[in-house]
């Protein structure tokens, strides 16, 4: 069973399974291929049509399928390999041992916002930028330039605590939880900690950084946390909504996918926090 | 690439200067006046140069509609020296685009500057492709 770990509790020789395993599907082509797909509901999505991968309540089992999929890629490489997860909340500061050189290397310069250090520098000629918007080929980062700060534990609890999980219009100008957690409205979670990393992190073409997986990781843990506190509060649209994913709608690209298959994460993987599983006094877990 | 791009564009800051002289007037009536009026209604075109990247903008209705064709219906045309940026607008009438997607713009204009800011001097690649 894969155990989704905390990046910051990673051996040495767990983050260079997990580099390598990253470095492997970018040569085989097979890491661009996910970069494409997310690029291509990115701007696909829209709040007054079909909406699928974001802005819409399928944002949270999208990109957990997404993410399996793509975690799936990464075992096939290395079966001993898992999705780690950023708790941006804890490890907040570009000094953090994330961006260290024996993991995901640190910011850019400030001439071009080039990433030098670490695997997926540019001059190691392992991770050229193919799915790109611009013509630039180098993997581009600006820790804490284009907001000063990562959203805080009190942030996060405060929208965990909200109990329904998305509103009509089911966009971004949504009431609920799955807005909340994704940054469109109130406190902005999901959404500031890519403008936080900047470069790629910051376009529609975000996965080119491998943070990308570890953010997400995390926002999917949020939600495993939201049910926990939540037992009682149901995914939402139920049915027949236009333009958007309900309960067991399926959902692009896979077409055999539901958000009711998404629902419980214990089926494909486990954090190694995992939430009280019975509601009572869930409250007192976190 | 990058050099070329950054050589057009120097070439075409004299001449986008005079020509901001001739729609610099309307551009900027037309952002301040969406900015106080309306929310983030894109009225007018821009046509300025910013950093030493040409912006220009093109309303969804009215006046050109002609450049581009890969945008959805009812956004304005943005190039940055010639080349498409691909522009969303939210639900709340605020902006984002290809390069800022994850950051809100209260009107397209500050949105394409910012996407030159982003840039640092690089050129869009064609939408949709890679």
């Amino acid at each position: 069973m894969t155990i989704r770990k905390n990046q910051a509790s990673l051996t040495t020789e767990e983050k260079r399974a997990f580099t390598n395993a990253l470095l492997e599907l970018k040569r085989t082509g097979r890491y661009d291929r996910f970069v494409t797909t997310h690029n291509g509901f990115i701007m696909a999505d829209t709040d007054s049509g079909d909406r699928v991968g974001h802005r819409s309540p399928s944002f949270l089992p999208w990109h957990r399928r997404f993410l399996l999929e793509f975690e799936a890629a990464l075992q096939a490489v290395d079966p001993g390999v898992a999705l780690p997860y950023w708790d941006w909340t804890a490890d907040r500061t570009a000094r953090s041992s994330l961006w260290a050189a024996d993991f995901l290397g640190g910011t850019g310069r400030a001439r071009d916002g080039q990433v030098l250090d670490g695997p997926f520098a540019y001059a190691t000629g392992k991770w050229e930028i193919a799915v790109r918007v611009d013509g630039r080929s180098y993997l581009r980062r600006a820790l804490g330039t284009g907001v000063a700060q990562l959203p805080t534990k009190a942030e996060v609890d405060a929208v965990l605590a909200m109990p329904v999980y998305d509103a009509a219009p089911w966009n971004s100008s949504s009431g609920g939880f799955r807005n909340n957690l994704e940054g469109w409205r109130g406190a902005n979670l999901h959404n500031r900690v890519h403008v936080w990393v900047g470069g790629q992190m910051g376009t529609g073409v975000s996965p080119n950084d491998p943070v990308f997986w570890m953010h997400h990781a995390f926002v999917d843990k949020l939600w495993a946390d939201w049910q926990a506190l939540h037992p009682q509060s149901p995914y939402l649209p139920a049915a027949g909504t236009p333009n958007v994913v309900d309960l067991n709608d399926t959902m692009r690209p896979w077409n055999d996918v539901t958000p009711a298959d998404m629902l419980d994460h214990r089926k494909f993987y486990t954090f190694d926090t995992e939430p009280a599983p019975v509601p009572a006094g869930a409250a007192s877990q976190r | 690439m990058n050099k070329i791009t950054r050589r057009q564009a120097l070439g075409t800051t004299a001449g986008a200067l005079t020509v901001l002289g001739l729609a610099g007037a309307t551009a900027h009536a037309a952002v301040t006046g969406s900015r106080s009026a309306a929310p983030a209604t894109p009225t007018g075109k821009v046509d300025e140069v910013y950093q030493g990247r040409r912006i220009r903008i093109t309303p969804a209705s009215g006046g050109g509609g002609h450049h581009g064709g890969h945008h959805s219906p009812g956004l304005p045309t943005v190039l940055i020296d010639g080349r498409e940026l691909h522009v969303m607008r939210n639900a709340d009438g605020t902006w984002i685009s290809v390069v800022n997607h994850y950051e809100t713009f209260s009107d397209v204009l500050p949105l394409a500057r910012a996407a030159v800011r982003e840039l640092q001097g690089a050129a869009l690649v064609p939408m949709g492709g890679m």
